[in-house]
């Protein structure tokens, strides 16, 4: 049973991954990357990690995926990839490459994986004690990288009103 | 039967192979960034893999920190995506050579 739910949602994720790469419509590809987003937080459920699910949902299909179809709706769609393109001869080569670089991965990272560990590793409740005792400092660190994005992210949108 | 963890880490493999074809192939900045996000989200896979291996949390909560720090990203990014498109009026990633030496 969880055999074949991890083998349609994988296959779910590579179709909708190589949707993304493959479409020339940026909004078709936002759309294939909220079903790979998906697909993934099914994943995590799968492993027993309940609260990146909920997470993966309302963060990255949630506010992250709206920031780009705004940001998508606002610079017009479709006319980005026209014109000549002076690298086609270097881009020949980036299928073969992330071919080989993926195999590398799967080879090395395969191996390693051993068994599950009997013991899952715990909900919410162990991931706030974590959160809250050894990583304390990357967590404030965080709230004050978001503070700085935010920041950066008004300057450069705002209008110059400077004559 | 429960999947072994390694199936999920060839998973992430994958994903991220194709993640970096987009980052290679595609000229539209906007395109490049959500194959980023799905590098990103790859590795993140894998983090919580390994974790279950370990039968430890610790790899949760980097995926955590990887989140916020992908949402940061993603904001700058599209400010300076949106900045380009207005003094330029096209957003095509190889007219972009102004820093170029």
């Amino acid at each position: 049973m969880e055999w074949i739910v991890f083998l349609l949602v994988a296959a779910t994720a590579v179709v909708t991954a190589v949707g993304l790469v493959v479409r020339p419509n940026p909004l078709h590809g936002a759309l294939f990357l909220v079903g790979n987003l998906f697909c993934v937080a099914v994943l995590f459920l799968m492993l027993r990690a309940e609260f990146l699910a909920l997470a993966q949902v309302i963060v990255y299909a949630g506010a992250i995926m709206v920031l780009f179809i705004f940001a998508i709706m606002l610079l017009i769609p479709g006319r980005a990839e026209s014109g000549p393109d002076a690298l086609a001869r270097a881009r020949r080569l980036a299928v073969p490459v992330a071919a080989a670089l993926g195999l590398t991965v799967l080879l090395v990272a395969g191996r390693t994986a051993g068994p599950a560990a009997q013991a899952a590793p715990g909900g919410v409740e162990t991931i706030g004690r974590l959160l809250f005792t050894d990583y304390l400092f990357p967590f404030e660190v965080t709230s004050l990288l978001l503070l700085a994005a935010l920041v950066g992210a008004l300057t450069l949108a705002k209008r110059r009103t400077s004559p | 039967m429960s999947v072994p963890p390694a199936y999920y880490v060839g998973l992430s493999a994958i994903l991220f192979a194709i993640g970096v074809a987009g980052v290679l192939v595609r000229r539209n900045p906007l395109v490049i960034f959500m194959a980023i996000e799905l590098m990103l989200n790859a590795a993140n896979l894998a983090f919580v893999a390994f974790g279950r291996v370990h039968g430890a949390a610790d790899g949760q909560i980097i995926v955590f920190f990887v989140m916020t720090v992908a949402a940061a990203e993603v904001a700058v990014g599209l400010a300076i995506i949106v900045a380009i498109f207005r003094a330029r009026h096209r957003i095509n990633v190889d007219d972009l050579a102004l820093m170029r030496w």
